[in-house]
């Protein structure tokens, strides 16, 4: 089926006229007919504007644009709730943002929509991308296209289901902690996060400025070279992106890798790690002997400070991100007598449980008298955390490990319990505050029920080109990325 | 017991840039509501700042004109704070780390803390922050303009020397004289370019430690300030002398009824949870960007006041037109130097020069409003004044002209016509004499004549003075004057006049 | 509703944070494990260590003072709750 195939297959296609945009975008609006009634990845989807986008992209096709030109011609990508894209609703999966309508595009977006792409939809997430189960959302769960009894992960699950269950050719996420690489490891795609400051935060609503970064879901590693290269580069727009050059990542994945050093830290391959996901992992492990690559053991000794670290920084800095959210300017207002009853009210009544527990604890952590205990502390230690990989790369070329500790659990499962819920997140939240690069490809499946085991690459500062090598490589020496849910409901 | 006032300033002063701090929106006072927003300076959901450049080259000009050091690291910070006004609900502002730090500011100044008639007060620091947007308030809502929001304001401490109120005012007009010349600001107070906090306390007089800290916010005149701390400092004093505690907090102003509120007390206040913005990368100025910086320190007014009246042996009220004037100063400069008599030329550019210029303004602007009036075109007519720049003739006419007075060779009355005939055409003051032939008669032989026929002519006035009314004489000198066509050298007719009648 | 780590109610308020009672009750408890557990950084010896600011080391990243396009009124005030003579309304601010 046409919305199965991957954005190489589908723009030869689109080069040799085989197929148009039209038919393409018209196979993914059939698949999400078909099956998001179940899943529910996306929020809202302007099928008409897809349409128009579409024939847009099949006159250019005609008139002789080619692919060197825009390399995502007529390609529709979904995009996560979290990112600005103009007269289209921005909500961030929460209800403090009423029925604003974004007035510009985010840079990502610009650089999707001047590469070609169809740009569509809002993707399902946890609120304000605080969460990793996608359960956090005000507007209902995602399903995981596997076992619709289960969680996508999150907090980018609608972007990972969504991609998993062929509803787009790609899609468009953020990870914070592992947003993109946990639900695409628990959804059997590749997800991407790139080094920080490699794509440009302007018009991703912020939850950890320091943190976050945009990246994108697809089916192979050499799409994710495609959308990374198309979104990265300078923008005078974010002080924080990087003026480092783009090479052209798809030309990297020739398939050599021998010689190449993978590390493998002790502190990863632990208790509380699935004898399935460890079992699986080692086989991956070993295929990348196979492959020619030298497995080196490793340690990250701070490893263990992490999660504590991470809810410290990335709550302290949403605290501060999110009280623009006041119904002042925008947004979902709650009236009151005076301005601070309307504040007090109207994010009240607008934000979700998780996402008040981290404005708490991020105010607290900033609050007078505890700012060196707390927020001082932390970024030290995250020093601490950074220079751990920082010396290990003087030694590999890159890092392997488990995405999850677990495979997709069953909704509500891990709700009750925030802290068990955060500690989830070890092995993918040192990557952002590292501030490296990590990605997460398909390695495996568990037995009864068959659930996606995800296998994570952390690549240098900047040093995606290696990373995706070494993905790509394992990746075609194996089937697991051909594999499709079933999707029988 | 004697109490005393110890008081310290916190001045924010709007910086002159084209465009807003983070944004590329004009920095422009006086549009429509919400015309000069964009996304970033709204706090939309996913924009970023980016500091405009020549923001931080204001600051740290301000740095040099104060007398700071420029340390060679800086941040920014966030200090949260809910408000209608703060699209963010924080403010970008430098909380630890400024841009510049510890400077002075000298004034003319003449009460209780002055040494020689100068005070001396020390600058904490001057850091870079944001603007927040204007509220208008009616019956029962208040409407919020976010064109003010983002505009880059400088934040400018004192250290507590200020002791007087008067000294406070006096620091004030100091301060923004010399950031308005230094190219910083426009300072226009009725723009609200110019807002000031006020941090008042009382204390024995004799010691050192200081009393409990009073702020009066938001106060946007300076005589308005001097008002607020004269009420306020009496009513401190008041205070402890009844054997009360005065207790932090702070208060409005309420310049109709005179007095002092208080808004918020020590518990009340905000907890600004201050940390270093994620967004914005920190400031390390290097060798180079500092050497152009300090390129464009001018020369200080104060410094310049007293340069004038030294070198160029001018009065005081002199050289303060110069010195709030540098453009009439500058002009004065240009010629003084090659001028025996500095303060000839003081005079005609202080006196008759600038009355003219003022003269040619009002006379530019009746003309533009008539012709905009009649015009209809419903284009705001441009800037009329008349300046410098304007003039016709070149600045030797004036050295030329005060020649000319000093060698006798026109009276001062001719002077006054040549110089109005300099300023309406811009014609040599040699060729002006010569054509209305204004050159006085110095000649002793043709006086002699004219006194004759005076006296002649005018028995009354001679025969009063020669019974001792010395006054007649004036009568005479005015009658020689006119027979001689207002020409005759009148120092040398008085001369003779007296000469003949005491003869 | 206050436990021995956070004043759950000071702390809502400062973030103008509305939460019934029963919210502040489960905060604090929730709130109280998660700090118990953060408690764990105190064991490392930081001394020396820089606090790492930003994860990638930059300076003086500036923008030209020049001016650009804003948005127009209409859009500047699109999404806004309540609006009146081209001001953002809201009830009225009292010092």
């Amino acid at each position: 089926m046409l919305n199965q195939l991957t954005i190489a297959e589908l723009t030869a296609k689109l080069a040799k006229r085989e197929v148009s945009a039209r038919e393409a975008t018209q196979a993914c609006l059939d698949q999400i007919a078909r099956v998001d009634g179940q899943i529910h990845a996306f929020l809202s989807f302007n099928s008409a504007d897809a349409l128009v986008q579409a024939a847009a992209a099949d006159k250019e096709i005609a008139s002789g644009m080619t692919l060197t030109q825009k390399p995502l011609l007529g390609i529709p990508i979904a995009i996560k709730d979290v990112l600005a894209v103009k007269n289209q609703p921005l909500n961030c999966a929460s209800k403090i943002l009423g029925n604003y309508i974004s007035p510009y595009d985010a840079t990502a977006i610009e650089k999707l929509k001047a590469a070609g792409a169809i740009v569509f939809g809002r993707l399902n997430m946890d609120e304000f991308a605080m969460g990793s189960s996608t359960e956090n959302s005000a507007f209902g769960l995602t399903c995981n296209p596997w076992d619709v009894t289960r969680i996508p992960g999150g907090s980018s699950g609608g972007s990972a289901a969504a991609v998993a269950a062929d509803e787009c050719f790609a899609s468009l996420g953020t990870d914070t902690g592992g947003s993109i690489r946990q639900p695409a490891a628990l959804c059997g795609c590749v997800g991407l996060k790139p080094t920080y400051g490699r794509i440009s935060r302007y018009g991703l609503v912020a939850f950890a400025s320091s943190l976050d970064q945009i990246g994108p879901f697809t089916k192979d590693v050499r799409d994710s070279a495609t959308l990374l290269g198309v979104m990265s580069g300078m923008d005078k727009r974010d002080s924080t992106s990087v003026p480092e050059p783009v090479p052209n990542y798809a030309a990297a994945l020739d398939g050599n890798i021998k010689g190449l050093k993978l590390g493998l830290p002790k502190e990863y391959m632990v208790g509380g790690l699935d004898p399935e996901i460890k079992a699986a992992v080692d086989a991956a492990v070993k295929q990348y002997e196979k492959l020619g690559a030298e497995i080196v053991e490793i340690s990250l000794p701070h490893t263990d400070y992490a999660v504590a670290v991470y809810y410290i920084i990335a709550t302290a800095e949403a605290s501060a991100n999110l009280a623009r959210f006041d119904g002042i300017r925008y947004g979902a207002r709650v009236d009151g007598n005076d301005p601070i009853e309307l504040y007090s009210k109207t994010r009240g009544a607008g934000f979700g449980p998780e996402v008040k527990r981290r404005i708490i604890l991020g105010t607290y952590v900033l609050s007078s008298g505890y700012y060196d205990a707390y927020y001082l502390r932390a970024q030290k230690v995250r020093t601490l955390i950074r220079n751990d990989f920082l010396k290990a790369f003087e030694t590999v070329d890159a890092i392997v490990t488990p995405t999850t500790p677990t495979a997709a659990f069953k909704a509500g499962e891990k709700s009750g319990d925030p802290l068990q819920m955060y500690l989830s997140d070890i092995f993918t939240i040192s990557c952002n505050l590292a501030g490296i690069c990590g990605v997460s490809i398909p390695c495996g499946f568990t037995q009864n029920p068959k659930l996606p085991i995800g296998l994570q690459l952390l690549g240098k500062p900047f040093g995606e080109e290696t990373m995706l090598k070494l993905a790509h490589a394992y990746e075609q020496s194996t089937a697991w990325h051909k594999e499709k849910p079933s999707l029988k409901f | 017991m004697e109490y005393e006032a110890v008081i310290g300033l916190e001045t924010h002063v709007q910086l002159n840039t084209k465009s807003k701090m983070w944004c590329g929106c004009a920095n422009q006072y006086g549009s429509e509501p919400n015309t000069n927003v964009c996304p970033v300076c709204l706090g939309l959901p996913g924009v970023l700042p980016v500091p405009n450049d020549e923001a931080l080259r204001k600051t740290v000009l301000t740095g040099y004109l104060l007398n700071c050091e420029i340390p060679r690291f800086a941040k920014f910070d966030r200090k949260s704070y809910f408000y209608p006004d703060m699209p963010k609900n924080y403010q970008l502002t430098q909380y630890d780390k400024p841009s510049t730090a510890n400077g002075f500011v000298e004034f003319e100044f003449n009460g209780a803390g002055s040494v020689n008639g100068l005070a001396r007060v020390r600058i904490t620091r001057a850091h870079l922050e944001e603007d927040v947007g204007k509220s208008t308030h009616f019956d029962r809502h208040s409407g919020l303009d976010f064109n003010r929001a983002g505009v880059p304001l400088m934040e400018i401490v004192s250290e507590p020397d200020i002791t007087s109120a008067d000294m406070a005012y006096a620091y004030l007009n100091a301060l923004t004289e010399i950031l308005h010349q230094g190219g910083v600001s426009d300072c226009d107070m009725e723009k609200g370019m110019v807002r000031c906090d006020v941090n008042i306390s009382v204390r024995p007089i004799g010691t050192k430690e200081l009393g409990a800290k009073i702020e009066i916010k938001n106060m946007n005149s300076f005589s308005g300030v001097r008002r607020a701390a004269e009420y306020e400092i009496a009513r401190q004093i008041e205070v402890v002398k009844c054997g009360e505690k005065l207790i932090q907090s702070t208060r409005r102003w309420d310049d109709a009824a005179g007095i002092t509120e208080q808004m918020r007390t020590k518990e009340d206040a905000h907890d600004y949870r201050y940390f270093p913005d994620p967004d914005l990368m920190p400031l390390a100025p290097s060798d180079a960007w500092l050497a152009e910086v300090k390129t464009n320190v001018i020369e200080l007014p104060l410094a310049r006041k007293q340069r004038f009246i030294r070198d160029y042996q001018l009065p005081a009220g002199d050289g303060e037109v110069f010195k709030s004037n540098v453009a009439l100063g500058n002009y004065f400069e240009g010629i003084a130097k090659q001028s025996k008599n500095p303060k000839a030329m003081a005079n005609w550019i202080i006196n008759n020069l600038s009355a003219k210029l003022a003269e040619g303004s009002s006379r530019r602007e009746s003309a533009q409003t008539e012709e905009f009036e009649s015009s209809q075109s419903g284009l705001t007519p441009a800037a009329t004044g008349m300046t410098l720049a304007d003039l016709k003739f070149k600045p030797e006419a004036l050295l030329e002209l005060v020649a000319l007075v000093e060698a006798k060779t026109i009276s001062n009355s001719a002077a006054q016509q040549v110089f109005a005939e300099m300023f309406e055409s811009g014609k040599a003051p040699a060729i002006i004499v010569q054509e209305k032939g204004l050159a006085q008669v110095s000649d002793t032989g043709a006086i002699e004549k004219f006194c004759d026929d005076a006296i002649a002519a005018n028995p009354a006035p001679v025969a009063d003075y020669k019974a001792g009314k010395v006054a007649a004489l004036n009568s005479l000198k005015g009658q020689v004057m006119k027979l001689s066509k207002g020409k005759a050298n009148p120092a040398l007719v008085g001369q003779i006049l007296e000469r003949k009648l005491k003869a | 509703m206050t436990s021995a780590g956070i004043n759950v109610k000071y702390v809502a308020h400062l973030a103008r944070l509305a939460l019934t009672p029963e919210e502040e009750t489960k905060l604090a408890a929730q709130l109280g494990n998660i700090l118990g557990y953060i408690e764990k950084l105190r064991e490392l010896d930081v001394t020396g260590v820089e606090p790492t600011a930003h994860a990638v080391p930059m300076v003086n990243i500036t923008r030209a003072d020049e001016v650009r396009e804003s948005l127009s009124h209409e859009a500047a005030l699109r999404n806004a709750p309540r609006q009146a003579n081209g001001l953002f309304i809201v009830p009225k601010i009292v010092d």
